[in-house]
């Protein structure tokens, strides 16, 4: 047992926060002791049944959970190669992943007795997920949305106004996901005593990176029971794209000890991973650094400022990782790749074209890269992709970039 | 002994409080930064705290967090900033200096390599907001280790349990901030203010300065005078940010002082 531990990879944290050197708690003083709080009180709910009931009840009868297996046989036929499983993510509540993490969240800001929830949000999903359970909760919500995201997420501003958020554009820095989640933290550290950060990734200060891996971890530990169920063994590959990382992260961490499962994270190689930074791989194009409370990989120059990434989806616009996939990356136990605006707008049609399924943009990134390596794999390879979002509010960005004409009939 | 120990033991002598005036390196410029640096000891500023830009400043409000844009956009550098303390240090070796900002940069240069250039440029100390007391092996040792003094933030939510681990392995003096908010933001209380500095300077012998919220000459003097200085920076800022000629931001800052020194 002990050599078993001592192999782990699913034993971090450490009591630093930190997934070998990456992660940690690089906050102002403000901020430390309503971050001790939350570890405390995020430690105990953990081992308190009550609380996973209320989840398990709200997961089923609320989001939608199990999310589907789902065999994708005539992608498979089309590719000709590798058997590929869909994790039907996108059919939860609100449409993607997010709503895994936000529900359990809420759930601890309400023991902690918060009545005003915050969030930051990138292509909206977050902040759409968000501000469904703080109306399902009556709880206030703000979400702070980068004001050329608001621009080119229209539909889900509206979404998070009907469920009664308040929406914030910011236009501090650049106006992007990353200056979200600076005046997110700048509204924290003003209103601490009833206010709660709901952050949507698997980034951030300790102990955000390890909460919010748990309550995503539901979408890997339904795939092995899925996949035990469908094949009677566990997948081959898995793979999922990345932003900050949380979709991927509940993927992965409940295989990251089955050492015959490959590991493969997808990230926004927009335009390509150059040097002139017009895509938002951190890991292939980064290095690492100290942002948003954690150490991780990071676009930034070489005097350590930050740089602005390019992606043609707003999910994944993000300069950073989550440092457990820095770590991951690191001791090499996942492999990361990167993925071309221009491929992740190919798979996004291909999945249409042979599944019946739009997908967001972001699981797109996955699916091209899937697209790329199934082939030449054999057919008793098996592939699961978590389709992590639902491409509806996407089609004005892909109509776009297609040349669709939209203001027609 | 360091400049800031210098500084505090002459106030001390001289009975009076210490004003500390914040300035964000390489704004609106490099030239006219160097100008207003080397205006502020003139001015009556005991201790100079030179802001260190950065893309992401978590803890500041829109004045400062536009005078960093102004200073990167105009080709601010870690390099620049350091050589705007050695063109303060060409003529004065006596005011402090102490760098503030936030740890990616100095992280990206390299913990000793920063040091060491920061030392030899004749900078003071350190002030840097996204290190807690958690994080002390990344530079608040090491900077102490190279004589330089790590000098922290205590806040309203650092609460009598934390205070002792916040003050632990500070040096120079103690940074409180009088409110729970960003730089800039709302108006410092010294009624409020004063009980919070009195149960600090129970736990510590080290000089305790207020800083956030204080923006006109009547407020520094009344919150210095509840503390052993107080820190002004947005105010300042603004009137860079307003482009107003050195000579009148020195008086404007000279003003401020006056408030601070009549406490």
């Amino acid at each position: 047992m002990p050599e078993d531990i001592l192999n782990s990879f699913m034993t971090g944290p450490d009591e630093k926060g930190r997934f070998g050197d990456f992660g940690g708690r690089f906050v102002s003083e403000t901020l430390m002791p309503l971050i001790l709080e939350l570890e405390a009180q995020y430690e105990h709910a953990k081992t308190d049944q009550s609380f996973w009931d209320e989840m398990d009840y709200l997961w089923k009868h609320y989001v939608g959970r199990p999310s589907p297996l789902y065999y994708a046989e005539r992608l498979t036929e089309r590719l000709g190669g590798a058997k590929i499983y869909f994790k039907r993510d996108e059919l939860n509540h609100t449409g993607a992943h997010k709503i895994n993490n936000v529900l359990g969240q809420i759930i601890l800001a309400r023991r902690m007795g918060k009545t005003r929830i915050i969030a930051e949000t990138g292509a909206g999903q977050h902040g759409v997920a968000t501000a469904t359970v703080c109306a399902k909760f009556g709880l206030k919500c703000v979400v702070y949305m980068g004001a050329h995201d608001v621009q080119r997420q229209a539909p889900n501003v509206f979404r998070m106004k009907l469920l009664g958020a308040e929406v914030i554009p910011v236009t501090s820095g650049r106006g992007t996901l990353k200056d979200a989640m600076n005046d997110a933290l700048r509204d924290w550290v003003t209103n601490v005593r009833d206010t709660f950060y709901c952050i949507g990734t698997v980034a951030g200060p300790h102990p955000y990176p390890a909460m919010v891996r748990d309550f995503q971890s539901i979408i890997g530990k339904e795939t092995r029971e899925q996949m035990m169920e469908a094949e009677g063994r566990l997948p081959d590959t898995i793979i999922a794209a990345i932003g900050g990382g949380s979709n991927a992260m509940g993927l992965f961490y409940p295989f990251l000890d089955d050492k015959e499962v490959a590991i493969i994270g997808v990230e926004a190689g927009g335009k390509g991973v150059n040097d002139k930074m017009e895509h938002c791989a951190s890991l292939t194009g980064g290095r690492p650094g100290v942002l948003h409370g954690n150490r991780t990989y990071l676009l930034q120059d070489e005097d350590g400022q930050i740089l602005e990434g390019h992606s043609i989806s707003a999910g994944l616009d993000y300069p950073g990782i989550g440092p457990e996939h820095a770590w991951l990356h690191d001791i090499g136990r996942a492999q990361y790749v990167s993925i071309t605006d221009t491929e992740a707008l190919d798979a996004f049609q291909l999945s249409c074209e042979t599944e019946g399924i739009i997908p967001a943009l972001e699981p797109s990134h996955a699916l091209a890269h899937v697209t790329k390596i199934a082939p030449d794999l054999p057919r008793d390879h098996i592939i699961v992709m978590n389709m992590c979002g639902r491409g509806d509010k996407d089609i004005f960005t892909v109509a776009r970039a297609l040349g669709w004409d939209m203001t027609g009939a | 002994m360091t400049r800031i120990d210098d500084t505090f033991a002459r106030l001390k002598a001289e009975g009076k409080k210490a004003f500390v005036a914040y300035v964000m390196a390489g704004d609106p410029d490099y030239d006219t930064s160097v100008e207003i640096v080397k205006a502020l000891p003139g001015a009556g500023v005991d201790i100079i705290e030179l802001g260190m830009p950065f893309t992401d400043p978590m803890a500041d409000g829109e004045t400062i967090q536009l005078a960093g844009q102004r200073a990167l956009e105009g080709g601010q550098t870690l390099d620049k900033t350091l050589q705007i303390a050695r063109e303060l240090r060409k003529g004065d070796d006596k005011t402090p200096i102490v760098m503030m900002g936030y740890y990616n940069p100095i992280y990206s240069r390299g913990v000793d390599t920063f040091l060491a250039q920061a030392k030899e440029a004749g900078i003071d100390g350190l002030i840097i907001v996204d290190l807690p007391p958690e994080e002390d092996d990344e530079l608040c040792i090491p900077a102490q280790k190279a004589g330089l003094n790590f000098i922290r933030l205590a806040t309203p939510t650092t609460d009598g349990k934390r205070l002792p681990k916040v003050l632990q392995n500070t040096s120079g003096f103690v940074y409180y901030v009088s409110i729970t908010g960003i730089t800039g933001a709302a108006e410092a209380d010294a009624a409020q203010v004063a009980p919070e500095v009195a149960r600090i300077k129970a736990a510590t012998d080290l000089p305790v300065i207020v800083g956030f919220g204080i923006k006109t000459p009547a407020a520094a003097q009344s919150i210095a005078g509840i503390a052993d200085g107080c820190v002004v920076g947005s105010a300042i800022v603004a009137q860079i940010a307003a482009g107003k000629p050195v000579a009148e931001i020195a008086d404007f800052v000279a003003g401020l002082a006056a408030g601070a020194h009549r406490a």
